[in-house]
């Protein structure tokens, strides 16, 4: 379980976490959600240790993160612009990777799914936007971690794409990873997720089960539940 | 770290940069060397060259460097690696692979004039040592500036600006310096002075060793009357040490600081 207290982190003057607390369950799909600059990108950085926050704890399965970058292990991340060194070939990035981790991770079910046999020997910047972020999936799923971060994983892909990506997050799912996700497609979030942080303007707006947010808003659809709650807001 | 230098040494020797730095000191040296036809004026030349071109160059790639591999910085940093060995191991992957295009551009064609069976030999062996020291200190010096500006332009106009001051405005500072006080003794301030830029330093080091005391300039010549030449190789190598690391340390520093 992932557990922040209080977490608050600004960048100069703008204050991007307000003091947020929240836990994350094990074995579920969270989708957090959030208008442009609400700080999803933020939070999930404070996760990875890549932001450093002024003030708060998180917490993975007890243990503090702060100076610590072992816990890492436990984490498969796939970041938001997948922009790499432009002269290794995929084939090279993928070996790479695996020799920091120290593990052999599992890469050919998944260049499987997103047909990437064809382009393993290409270098990365003669790639385009779509298969980046398909090297991307697969580079954070190959390994076989407890739970994975996901920012904005869905930039880019074609339908077909994005069918399969949803049926691994469901496999991942079922084998009992945890997996904490960012996204402007509440669609998708419909689909897939079973938990939801909503953030606005460095605050949580809304921290729990999708049912949950159905229910205080009648039932609506997502779409409806959250226009709802960006209203409220400014009322 | 060692993994990371490995992959960022790799990816650079690969790039069209190292190459076409390769080639220039390729292209140079042959020039310099057919032109003066004489192998301690050819070194003597190079030097100059060096001088100049060397902090240029580390200054230029290191900036381009770290700002290209930002976003792929992030991919690393999610890994179980410690973030001080990530950018040690760039900064290392970068300065030994700008070393590599070095010693070959030049050696090749040094080696190839038959400089190994000459006096002449360890005079050359001092020239490389200058120069790369010199791509070691501007890469880090760069990689610093780089890391504290957010903003890439002013990132690199200020890495350009530090170049154009220790090669040129600083000796022409030192030299006014000299010039307005001529009536003070002034060794012990042209002493400290040289200490403070690392170009300086390189050229004393250079000059100490060829010694030619016709060339040495007034600051080698300083160096040569106070410290001796054998006291002088030492302090300026120590500062030139110096020179590499308190850069690095403060880039560190400001490494695990940052918020990526």
């Amino acid at each position: 379980m992932i557990a922040v207290k209080n977490l608050t982190k600004s960048f100069g003057r703008n204050e991007v976490l307000k003091g947020i607390s929240l836990q994350i369950r094990d074995g579920v799909i969270t989708a957090v959600l959030g208008p442009n600059a609400s700080g999803k990108t933020t939070l999930i950085k404070s996760l990875l240790g890549m932001v450093i926050p002024q003030n708060g704890t998180i917490e993975l399965n007890g243990a503090d993160i702060r100076n610590n970058w072992k816990y890492r292990q436990q984490i498969g991340y796939l970041p938001q612009i997948a922009r790499f060194p432009e002269n290794l070939k995929v084939k090279e990035l993928v070996r790479m990777i695996s020799d920091i981790r120290n593990s052999e991770g599992n890469l050919l079910p998944l260049a499987d799914i997103f047909e990437l046999h064809g382009v393993m020997n290409k270098p990365l910047r003669h790639l385009s936007g779509g298969t980046r972020q398909k090297v991307n999936i697969a580079l954070a799923f190959m390994f076989d971690t407890p739970v994975y971060i996901l920012d904005e994983p869905t930039a880019g892909l074609d339908p077909l794409a994005l069918i399969r990506f949803k049926e691994l997050l469901n496999k991942k799912k079922n084998e009992g990873k945890t997996i904490l996700l960012t996204t402007h497609i509440v669609g998708l979030v419909d689909e897939i997720a079973d938990d939801i942080v909503f953030l606005l303007e460095g605050n949580i707006f809304f921290s729990g089960a999708l049912e949950l947010l159905r229910q205080m808003h009648n039932g609506q659809s997502l779409e409806l539940s959250i226009a709802g709650i960006l209203e409220g807001n400014h009322d | 770290m060692i993994k990371i230098l490995k992959y960022s040494f790799f990816d650079l020797i690969r790039s069209r940069w190292t190459y076409g730095y390769f080639l220039i000191c390729l292209i140079i040296s042959f020039g310099l060397l057919y032109f003066s036809r004489d192998l301690s004026k050819g070194i003597i030349s190079m030097m100059n060259v060096i001088l100049a071109l060397n902090p240029l160059i580390a200054t230029v790639f290191g900036s381009l460097y770290l700002y290209n591999s930002r976003e792929f910085a992030e991919l690393l940093l999610a890994l179980p690696v410690k973030r001080s060995a990530i950018f040690a191991g760039k900064y290392l992957g970068l300065s030994l692979s700008l070393a590599a295009g070095y010693i070959l551009g030049t050696g090749i064609p040094f080696i190839l004039s038959g400089i190994a069976a000459t006096d002449q030999a360890a005079n050359f062996i001092m020239l490389t040592v200058a120069a790369i020291f010199l791509l070691f200190i501007f890469t880090g010096i760069s990689f610093l500036v780089s890391i504290r500006y957010e903003n890439s332009v002013r990132g690199f106009g200020v890495s350009i600006f530090i170049w154009l001051a220790l090669a040129f405005l600083y000796d022409g500072i030192f030299l006014l310096a000299l010039l307005m006080f001529e009536q003070y003794p002034l060794e012990k301030f042209a002493l400290i002075a040289t200490v403070f830029n690392p170009i300086d330093l390189s050229r004393v080091l250079i000059m100490l060793k060829l010694d030619i005391s016709a060339l040495m300039g007034y600051t080698g010549a300083v160096f040569n009357k106070f410290l001796g030449t054998g006291l002088g190789t030492t302090v300026s190598l120590g500062s030139l040490v110096l020179w590499v690391a308190v850069p690095l340390l403060f880039f560190i520093r400001q490494v695990k600081r940052k918020d990526f």
